[in-house]
C-alpha cells in the first residue's frame, strides 16, 4: 500500500542517498557508456588518415545527407523532452504523441544510417577493407544499435501507456528513457563533428 | 555524522529527492531545440568554408561542445537536478578522456 501511495505521489521510496536509485543507476550506466564510446571514438581518431588504400572519407561521405540525419536526431531529443513535459502535466494524449514522434524520428535516423552503410558498401568501403572502414563501421554501427534499443524502449513506453500499465505519474520512467535517448543524441553530436565535419588529413598511399 | 546524513537525506527526499523540480517549460525546450538546429547549420556551413584548419577545427569543436552542453544541461536536466548526478557523468567523461590519452600514448610508444 505504501509503495502505491509513493508511486501515486510521483515520488520514490526512501533511499540512503535521498536520491532515487533507479536514476542514480541510469547516470552510472551513462557514465560507463561514456567509456564505451570514448574507446570507439578514440580508436577512430587515432587511426584517422592511416589507411593506405581507399576508399577514404572524402570519397564516400555525403555531408548534406548526414547533416539531415543530425537534424533529425536533434529534433527527436526535442520531442523526447516534450513527451516528458506532457507527462509531468498529466497530458496522456500528448505524452503518447511525442513518444511516438520520437520513435519515428529515431527510425528515420536508423533508416538513413542503413541506407548510408549500403551506399558506402557499394562504393567499396568494407568492414575489413581498411582502417577507415573498420573504425567507421564499428563506431557508427554501435551508435546505430544504441538508437535502435532506444526506439524499442520508446515503443514499449508508448505501448504500456496505451495499455494503461504505466504508473499514475509516468514521468519517472519517461525521464529515465529520455536520459538514455539524450545520451545517444550527444554521442552523435561528437561523432558528427569528429567523423564527418573535421577534415581528414588523408594523403592516401605514400607518393600518391 | 550519520544523523546529519539521515537528516539531509530526509530533507532531500521530502523536496523530491533530487528528482527534477522546476524543469523548463515546453517553450524553453523549443527555444533550446531551435538554438541546437541553428548551431548545427553553422557547423555544416563552417565545414564548407576554406578557412585554415588551425581555425576550422577548434571552431567545430567549440560548436560541438556548446551543443553537447545545451543537451546535457537542459534536456537531461543536469542544470536543475541534484549535483551528484552530474558528478557521475563527469567521472564517465573524465574516464573517456583518460582512455583516449592512454591509447594515444600506447600508439605513439608501440606502434
Amino acid at each position: 500500500m505504501a509503495d502505491v501511495a509513493v508511486a501515486r505521489a510521483g515520488e520514490h521510496p526512501e533511499t540512503t542517498t535521498g536520491l532515487p536509485h533507479t536514476k542514480l543507476a541510469m547516470w552510472l550506466f551513462l557514465a560507463s557508456e561514456c567509456l564505451l564510446f570514448g574507446a570507439l571514438i578514440s580508436t577512430y581518431v587515432l587511426y584517422r588518415g592511416r589507411s593506405v588504400e581507399g576508399p577514404f572519407p572524402h570519397d564516400v561521405f555525403d555531408i548534406p545527407y548526414t547533416s539531415v540525419s543530425a537534424f533529425v536526431l536533434l529534433a527527436s531529443s526535442l520531442t523526447m523532452v516534450l513527451a516528458l513535459s506532457s507527462a509531468q502535466q498529466g497530458d496522456k494524449g500528448r505524452t503518447r504523441l511525442w513518444l511516438l514522434a520520437t520513435a519515428l524520428l529515431g527510425m528515420v535516423f536508423v533508416g538513413g544510417q542503413v541506407y548510408e552503410f549500403t551506399v558506402f558498401y557499394n562504393e567499396g568501403l568494407k568492414l575489413s577493407g581498411n582502417l577507415f572502414g573498420t573504425t567507421f563501421y564499428v563506431l557508427t554501427g554501435f551508435h546505430g544499435v544504441h538508437v535502435t534499443v532506444g526506439i524499442l524502449m520508446l515503443l514499449s513506453l508508448a505501448g504500456l501507456s496505451y495499455a494503461e500499465r504505466l504508473p499514475a505519474d509516468p514521468s519517472f520512467p519517461i525521464e529515465m528513457v529520455g536520459l538514455y535517448w539524450h545520451f545517444v543524441d550527444i554521442v552523435w553530436i561528437v561523432i558528427f563533428t569528429v567523423v564527418y565535419l573535421v577534415p581528414t588529413p588523408n594523403p592516401g598511399p605514400p607518393g600518391a | 555524522v550519520l544523523e546529519e546524513r539521515k537528516d539531509a537525506a530526509e530533507t532531500e527526499h521530502a523536496s523530491g529527492g533530487g528528482h527534477a523540480t522546476g524543469h523548463p517549460s515546453p517553450k524553453e525546450y523549443v527555444r533550446i531545440g531551435l538554438i541546437l538546429g541553428v548551431l548545427t547549420a553553422i557547423e555544416v556551413a563552417v565545414a564548407y568554408t576554406d578557412i585554415p584548419h588551425a581555425i576550422l577545427i577548434p571552431t567545430l569543436f567549440l560548436l560541438a561542445i556548446v551543443k553537447f552542453a545545451l543537451v546535457v544541461l537542459w534536456f537531461m536536466h543536469l542544470k536543475f537536478d541534484d549535483r551528484r548526478y552530474g558528478r557521475f557523468f563527469v567521472i564517465g567523461l573524465s574516464g573517456a578522456a583518460i582512455l583516449y590519452l592512454v591509447v594515444l600514448i600506447s600508439l605513439r610508444t608501440f606502434g
